[in-house]
Parts: C-alpha cells; structure tokens; sequence
C-alpha cells in the first residue's frame, strides 16, 4: 500500500516536474509513466480515460493524476498523485514569486517583468489559434466564425460575464437534438408520409 | 469570507473550463483582476509569465499562488482545491454515467461548442498583452520580443523556458 503511493507520487511528481506548457502538455509524459514504467492501464484503457477527462471539464493534469490515483490506491492513492501533480510546482511560484516583490522596486526587476508580457502575448495568441482550429475542425469555419463574432460581441462590447455564455452554450448542446436523431426522425417522418 | 471568495474565484474558472488549464486562464483574470481585484493586469501578467516559467498544470499554480496572495497557506489550498475538486470528483462518482456517456454527441458538442468562446477570451487576453507591452516599452521592443519568441517557440521548437529566461535577461538590461 505504501509501495504503490510512493509509485503513485514518483510518476505524478516526474511528469509535473518535466512538463512545460501546462497539463495537457504533459499528457504523454503521465502516459509514459502509467502505461510504459508501471504498467496501471494498457493503451487501450489510457485513451479511455483520456477522453473521458477531457469530456469534463477542469485542468486536465489533475483529473488525470486524481482519477488514476483513485483506481491505483484508493482515496490515498488520488491524494498522493494530486499533491505530486501540484504541490512542488505551487511552492516553486510562491517562492519565485514572493522573492521577486522583495526587489519589485529595482529598475532590473521592472525591465524583467516589461520583457516577458510580450511572450506571454505570444503564447496567447498561439493557443487562441488552436482552439480556433480545433473549433473550425469540428463546426466549420462559418459556425466557428460566427461563434467567434456573437461571442466577441457579448464578452467586450457588453461586458456580459463569460460563464453565463459557456453555461449557456453547455446547457443548449446537453438540450439541443443532436444531429444524427435529427437525421432519424426525419426518416421516420418520411417513412410515415410514404406510408 | 476572503476564503469563500477565493472558493467561488477558482470554482468558476474550473467547472467552465473546457479543454484543460490554458481555456481557463481567461476565465481566472476575469474573477482574480475584473471581480475581486486581487491584482492588476500587470501583477497578472506577472504571475502568469512566471508561472508559465515553471514546470507543471497551469490552474493549479495560478491558484495556488494567488490563493496564497490573497489568504496565506489556507488561501492556497483553498485554491487549489477549488480548481480541481469538483471535476475530480465529477469523475469520480460519476465515472459509469459518464462512461456511459462519454462518446455521445451531446457530451462532445459541450466541449465543441465552448471552444469558439475560449478562442475569443484568450485572443483578447493576448491583445491585452500587447497592448500592455506597447504602452509600457513602445511597439519596437514589443515587435522584436513577439517576433522572436515566435520564431523561436513555434519555428524553432525552443522550449518556453529558456525563451521566457530569455527575455526575463533582455528585459533586465534593455528595459531596466
């Protein structure tokens, strides 16, 4: 039980530790660990749980590392992958963090920080393309585009408050007929006019 | 009630949040910087350059320091656990009825339909940083900074850290 925590956290803290970009960048590195070193799940039941974290929503990282834990070793096992996942990252920000306000007052620090918005903007920008492209994958570009243009509209031009949209957007997909009954009760209207 | 307002600040953020930590990046200023004024957009930027600096899930370590910022180690916990608990818990109890569920359309439209919106948040968010760049170093160091790192994150395939230590060096000297 305590061998199985110790992997627990060993495999959690490797791939928090190595992954740069965020949870979902460090997707194949969890997958490393779980299927390659200590074999919990095979591939086929890796993607499963996968899909399923991503059917949620929520960081992605922690749901994996909570979830696997949980199956693993139990409730001791999800607090041992999820501190793993979490906690050294969160310590090394409030120290790095809290240092730099020591010094917040320095013409060096002040250039730092005016040095690095610029590539956070960069950073932005590129994932604001992905999920454009993930959008015009799945809804086309003229839905997407659509979608963009209501959205920008209601966000900065109304100031509406982001989660009444995605709550909205969640409750009309979970409510809306999906397109393939769509296609079913159209055949069966056309069978019962034939008929 | 500063912890119940860092509960509701990472609780939205997390729950909304389709498509991993980045998608709620957006939605964690909108609460942290418009709603509860915790920081500025500068202190943000901050926090979220630095954060992107370190290794590991980015909502979890915006939360953990701001929730710290705001309410010491409670606060950060707090944070951290209103990031991440309720959809954990979500597949956990849940996991037969969203097993059950998890390849049927409407539970993918929900992601799908999210992602324009997502788009739109982080591109004003990225105008933000520029505009924030321009206004505090002047279109030629922000053109020069954004096309470099560019170049070097996308073309190049250099890992973000160095080209964040990168900066954070060019910063220290050309923009002290």
């Amino acid at each position: 039980m305590v061998k199985k925590n110790w992997h627990l956290f060993v495999a959690f803290f490797r791939s928090g530790m190595l992954g740069y970009g965020g949870g979902p960048s460090s997707i194949p590195l969890v997958h490393k660990e779980v299927v390659g070193t200590f074999k919990w799940m095979n591939d086929e039941e890796f993607s499963d749980v996968l899909a399923l974290a991503n059917a949620l929503p929520g960081p992605i990282a922690t749901k994996m590392a909570g979830y696997i834990g949980y199956r693993v070793a139990g409730v001791f096992g999800v607090l041992s992958a999820v501190i793993a996942a979490t906690l050294p990252t969160i310590i090394l920000m409030v120290i790095l963090l809290t240092s730099l306000r020591e010094y917040k007052d320095q013409p060096w620090v002040i250039g730092m920080t005016k040095g690095v918005v610029p590539v956070v903007g960069v950073m932005l920008a590129v994932l604001t393309w992905q999920f454009f492209q993930n959008s015009r994958k799945s809804l086309g570009f003229k839905v997407s585009l659509v979608h963009v243009v209501i959205g920008f509209i209601l966000l900065q031009l109304l100031g509406v408050h982001p989660g009444i949209i995605i709550g909205g957007l969640l409750l009309y997909a979970l409510l809306s007929p999906s397109k393939h009954k769509n296609k079913d009760t159209e055949k069966v209207r056309g069978g019962e006019r034939t008929g | 009630m500063i912890y119940w307002h860092i509960f509701l600040a990472f609780f939205l953020p997390g729950i909304l949040g389709y498509g991993g930590g980045p998608a709620s990046i957006p939605l964690i200023e909108n609460e942290v910087v418009d709603r509860y004024h915790w920081l500025s957009v500068n202190d943000f930027t901050e926090v979220l350059a630095l954060g992107n600096a370190l290794p590991g899930p980015i909502a979890t370590k915006m939360a953990g320091y701001i929730g710290y910022h705001e309410g010491g180690v409670l606060g950060s916990f707090v944070g951290v656990f209103a990031s991440i608990a309720p959809s954990l818990l979500l597949m956990v109890a849940f996991l037969g009825l969203v097993y059950k569920f998890k390849d049927s359309p409407r539970v993918k439209n929900m992601s799908t339909y999210v992602k324009p919106t997502i788009a739109v948040l982080l591109g004003i968010m990225a105008y933000q940083f520029f505009s924030e760049s321009y206004k505090g170093t002047g279109w030629m160091h922000t053109l020069f900074l954004a096309a470099a790192s560019y170049v070097l994150m996308e073309r190049l395939k250099v890992s973000p850290v160095f080209v964040i230590i990168g900066s954070l060096g060019y910063g220290a000297i050309f923009l002290a």
